[in-house]
């Protein structure tokens, strides 16, 4: 069974490559290379697969879910600039791809052990652009 | 591997008649969707599709570059448009959105290789809702 947590985030980001020059950004990244940054209300759905307990009836309890998505993920993130203000954004361009892994890194080791495994990270940057991450081994 | 997936929105009108069938067959098995004068819908397509993260850009797909591939390919013949009418994949086929959605899905297919010419991203998925409760995929994985 795939169970799915939603939570929002708002943050600034620029979408540029420090190891490139102003011209290749600008040829990469367009205006997402606006020096001065710009914003998103990110939109990240957390999909966790398991069967549900046989006392609680649940995968895993979509608080304490939150409370991990809380804590991991979300004090870091909300409210930042995030190439300046979260790693690795500082050295890895801070694309919806790049977020996904990173939701994803953070989260897996604490949910691999309280039951329900991670299955999918879907970052929506807009409501007309969005990302799946399903792991390394997909 | 990280799947991308973009949406777009056209507005079309179509009617449901097959060919095939007689006038009175047409209303008993269309019904209202077999008003001789057509009617229209919103439709939002989502494409998908996916490949690996390529480290310079921190990218698995360009969305400019779909943007583009899209408008040429799709919103340019369907928009504003009555499919029965006004494009050949619908003289004979009856536009439903499950053919819709395969025309759509070969059209970005065999474009495909001109928007992005490397080995990734792949076309995936195709997902159109004609209204937002009325919804049809098509995949590689589903034909």
């Amino acid at each position: 069974m795939l169970i799915t947590k939603r939570v929002e985030f708002s943050a600034s980001h620029v979408c540029r490559n420090p190891l490139l020059s102003e011209p290749e950004n600008q040829e990469l990244f367009g205006a997402a290379a606006n020096p001065h940054g710009h914003g998103h209300n990110y939109v990240v759905d957390v999909t966790l697969e398991g069967d549900p307990h046989p006392v609680t009836g649940m995968v895993l309890d979509l608080k304490k879910l939150k409370e991990i998505i809380n804590r991991e993920v979300l004090e870091s993130y909300d409210h930042r600039f995030l190439n300046y203000e979260v790693q690795p954004f500082d050295r890895v361009v801070p694309t919806p791809e790049n977020i996904a892994i990173d939701i994803w890194k953070r989260l897996e080791p604490h949910l691999a052990r309280d039951g329900g495994r991670l299955h999918a990270v879907r970052v929506y940057e807009t409501p007309d652009l969005f990302v799946d991450y399903f792991g390394e081994a997909a | 591997m990280i799947r991308v997936t973009r949406k777009y929105r056209f507005s079309a009108a179509h009617r449901l008649h097959a060919p095939g069938l007689s006038d009175a067959e047409n209303v008993e098995l269309y019904g209202k969707c077999n008003n001789p004068y057509g009617h229209g819908h919103n439709y939002e397509i989502e494409v998908s599709a996916r490949g690996p993260v390529e480290p310079r850009s921190g990218r698995a797909l360009d969305p400019v570059a779909l943007d583009r591939l899209v408008d040429e390919q799709v919103l340019r013949s369907f928009n504003q448009k009555y499919l029965n009418a006004e494009s050949a994949a619908f003289r004979h086929a009856v536009p439903t959105t499950e053919n819709l959605a395969r025309e759509i899905y070969a059209r970005l297919q065999a474009s495909w290789k001109s928007a992005f010419p490397g080995p990734w991203p792949v076309l995936d998925n195709i997902r159109i809702a004609e209204t937002p409760r009325n919804i049809f995929e098509v995949s590689e994985i589903y034909g």
